[in-house]
């Protein structure tokens, strides 16, 4: 970040949280702490806390090692392993990252787990994933929660139920075998009330994008603003006021007119304004930002902004549905939606956002996200009359990315953008 | 009653001829990617319905039971030349959508009323969206496997999604499934997994009898027409392989596995033959020989038979979760049952699925001892040379060093 732009006090506080958390991690064998490693979507981080847990994402690992420029190595130490060029890199950069030492991307070693929970919501590949780290931990055991597909659009009371079950009858009951506690249901009652507080906080943050300029970017920036809600502070106090924090900051910005902080600085002008479907690429994550930033290009909404959680749509955790509402929230991330509720939900975006175009930011190693979305893209351009972009990258793998396709394909789709405002003036 | 290979039956052009027209009428109907006797099936009485099914297996015995044929969509193949298909998939990802959407928009789907994606991976569970979004079939259901195994949680969950797909079945045709008719469709699936059993049982002891291609061609004609049909050919050609025909030849066992989903081209499998192996087992139309044994059919609640039958007599597979019991010990049984010689980890390119499971498999292994290729494939893969190469030199190493 350049020395002119200004630290935020929720970029420190934001950053002494999770410097917090790798702390308690690094420290495990002193306090006694069991640990838990885990999945964002559907995660269950309210549940582990009140278990005096701690969790460990892999996902995020293997992001801030791609952002760290270590996931290259570990991705190729996985396929010596055996695994394909064409599999999942989260799952190789995680496991190559266990076959050298563990040692995590802040150059601390992760401690192994002493449960596996696999909250197996939204992505077919954690399923497997799980059972690779179950061969390479012997012996820790596994919880598994099923997380049915959202796949009518819905959800009944029978997956509700169904949900409820698992957690009674294997999620909970090994939890409290590994931590050596009983279950506090008064305790995590506690805990959802501060989550259902952070969730109207994230909601009232991702809507600022209303504003014209929008005074955050809601993709290369939402990526750190859903950061501690994603490893495992949903429903804590610090996380509370966090958020607290960050909303009051972005509310300032608002009044002074200003656009989102970027690596490069404040952005000036506004000139375009997006709403992006996809996760990011993070091993080029700064040159990515920066070719929307060059251009001018503020992303309003973003799909992957989502995959831990989805609010927008009015839903909290309930502190007096306990188990539902943990069900509920499993069931209602974005990639457990069907491909007419995401397109429903991107054309609201579109829409609310006064979004000028709709980009797709294509992943290889993801098809939860990817397959299907050249037919969102066609439809939303067919029903919001907009233009739309596609790129592709990969999440974790260098060799997927090559900036100058993206940088072309960009300056096609911003020349788009730019003649169709030249035809609506 | 398996005869002695020694005695030659003395009319083996006669048995052959009869077992050539028996694997080219299959071989006609499992590549009739316009699924004409289905559509004839459909045809001749009101209210009959066709639900197409993808891989890799579903309980057909439901749809059976409501006056349906379930027709299973294995995807285009090399048969099928994909134009539009294209447009709607990157790359990156596995071949069997592509071919899949290409039929749908096509007209190939016609006269379909609905159709199933069971879980299998997140292309297929997304296809079933695609459909939903495109208004192909009058129904278009991801039914959700359960990953829990008690019977009383994934067993009641997977009740539920039965009924739904029966609901939107009735929806369309008014027919009321009762248990007799459930039963009845039970009894006639497990008359099928039992024929095919037998003709894998043979072909472990004679594979000379009947190629891996002819087998192909009889399993995957019983996914698109009716059951009854289906067992009077497998019957038949069970009688024929009974005999004592063809001659052995200087050829390794093998046991193939990670082509579940999106099919290799036959001519692969030819390949394979040719490079010098007899393949004793495989999972190419895994979901027709699912269920190990008979699922119970003289019970009062014939779904929940099913679902007994699938939480605790699945194969294995790489859709289900296999923590409490490991897919890898499962394969390493099957290839010590069939007395198979060494193992070929065939799968399509971007198939998380089969190829994450990979690693483990090879590594276990090598820990029995027991040899193994990898390779991946294309559905319409054209080129064999690479691959028929790298079998040869697997099924000489076996002769020769084994």
């Amino acid at each position: 970040m350049p020395e002119n732009v200004k630290k935020e006090r929720s970029m420190i506080l934001q950053k002494e949280m999770i410097g917090n958390l790798f702390k308690e991690l690094g420290n495990v064998k002193q306090t006694g702490k069991k640990v838990v490693y885990t999945f964002v979507p559907g995660n269950l981080s309210e549940l582990i806390r009140s278990f005096d847990m701690l969790p460990v994402y892999p996902e995020i690992n293997a992001l801030q090692s791609g952002m760290r420029k270590k996931s290259d190595a570990y991705i190729r130490e996985a396929e010596k392993w055996g695994h394909s060029e064409d599999v999942c890199t989260y799952v190789k950069c995680d496991i190559g990252m266990m076959l050298k030492g563990n040692i995590g991307p802040t150059g601390e070693k992760v401690p192994d787990p002493d449960l596996l929970l696999l909250s197996y919501t939204g992505c077919f590949t954690f399923l497997k994933w799980f059972e690779n780290l179950e061969k390479l931990y012997p012996g820790v055991p596994v919880a598994l929660i099923h997380t049915p597909y959202q796949e009518n659009g819905e959800i009944t009371a029978e997956m509700t139920e169904y949900m409820v079950k698992q957690l009674k009858n294997d999620v909970i009951p090994k939890m409290e075998q590994v931590s050596g506690q009983k279950f506090d249901p008064e305790k995590l009652k506690t805990i959802l009330q501060h989550s259902a507080d952070i969730e109207d906080l994230i909601v009232k943050i991702f809507d600022t994008t209303k504003n014209v300029p929008s005074p955050i970017d809601a993709y290369f920036a939402g990526v750190y603003y859903i950061g501690p809600i994603n490893i495992g502070f949903r429903g804590t106090p610090e996380a509370t006021e966090y958020y607290k924090e960050l909303y009051s900051e972005i509310l300032e910005r608002v009044r002074l007119g200003l656009g989102p902080v970027t690596p490069e600085g404040e952005m000036e002008e506004e000139r375009y304004r997006l709403v992006v479907e996809g996760p990011p690429n993070w091993t080029s994550f700064r040159e990515f930002w920066k070719l929307f930033y060059d251009m001018g290009a503020v992303i309003v909404a973003s799909s992957y902004t989502r995959v831990g959680g989805v609010y927008k749509n009015g839903f909290r955790h309930d502190p007096d549905r306990l188990l539902e509402s943990l069900s509920e929230y499993c069931m209602g991330c974005y990639t457990n939606m069907n491909l007419p509720q995401r397109v429903e939900m991107l054309a609201k975006e579109i829409k609310d956002y006064k979004a000028d175009g709709f980009l797709v930011n294509s992943i290889k190693s993801c098809n939860s996200f990817s397959a299907g979305q050249l037919l969102i893209m066609r439809t939303l351009e067919d029903r919001m009359g907009i233009p739309v972009g596609f790129i592709e990258s990969d999440l974790v793998d260098p060799r997927y990315f090559s900036y100058s396709n993206i940088k072309n394909r960009l300056e096609s789709f911003f020349q788009m953008l730019e003649q169709r405002k030249l035809i609506n003036v | 009653m398996l005869m002695n290979n020694n005695v030659r039956n003395s009319q083996p052009g006669f048995k052959m001829s009869k077992l050539k027209e028996l694997t080219d009428k299959c071989e006609h109907l499992a590549f009739d990617l316009n699924f004409n006797a289905a559509k004839k099936w459909k045809a001749e009485k009101e209210n009959r319905v066709l639900v197409g099914y993808m891989p890799i297996y579903f309980p057909r015995e439901i749809i059976h039971a409501v006056d349906g044929l379930p027709v299973g969509i294995m995807g285009g193949g090399d048969r099928k030349q994909i134009v539009i298909g294209d447009a709607y998939y990157q790359s990156y990802i596995c071949h069997i959508p592509r071919g899949i959407i290409e039929m749908a928009l096509s007209g190939h789907f016609t006269n379909f009323d609905g159709f199933v994606f069971p879980a299998i991976c997140d292309v297929i569970r997304n296809l079933s969206g695609m459909f939903q979004m495109s208004n192909i079939g009058k129904f278009a259901k991801y039914i959700d496997f359960p990953q829990d195994f008690n019977s009383d949680i994934g067993g009641e969950f997977y009740i539920q999604e039965m009924n739904s797909v029966l609901s939107k079945i009735k929806e369309i045709n008014e027919v009321e499934l009762t248990t007799e008719r459930l039963n009845h469709s039970i009894g006639l699936y497990n008359k099928n997994r039992q024929l095919i059993e037998e003709i894998y049982d043979i072909k472990q002891a004679f594979p000379w009898r009947l190629t891996a291609v002819e087998t192909y061609h009889i399993v995957r004609a019983g996914m698109v027409i009716p059951v009854e049909e289906h067992n009077r050919i497998l019957e038949e050609v069970l009688y024929e392989i009974r005999q004592d025909i063809g001659e052995p030849l200087d050829k390794i066992k093998v046991v193939i596995t990670g082509a579940f989903c999106e099919q290799p081209p036959v001519s692969l499998i030819k390949t394979i033959e040719l490079a010098g192996c007899y393949i004793v087992d495989d999972d190419f139309m895994l979901g027709s020989r699912w269920i190990q044994g008979d699922v119970d059919n003289t019970t009062d609640n014939p779904l929940k038979a099913l679902s007994e039958a699938y939480l605790n007599f699945s194969t294995f597979s790489s859709s289900v979760y296999d923590i409490g019991n490991p897919k890898s010990k499962r394969l390493i049984n099957l290839i010590k049952r069939r007395e198979a010689d060494g193992v070929i980890f065939a799968a399509p390119s971007f198939c998380d699925p089969a190829l994450l499971d990979n690693p483990t498999y090879n590594k276990e292994c090598d820990k029995a001892g027991i040899r193994y290729i990898n390779f991946q494939y294309h559905e319409n893969i054209g080129q064999f040379k690479v691959i028929k190469e790298q079998v040869g030199a697997f099924s000489d190493s076996i002769k020769l060093w084994a």
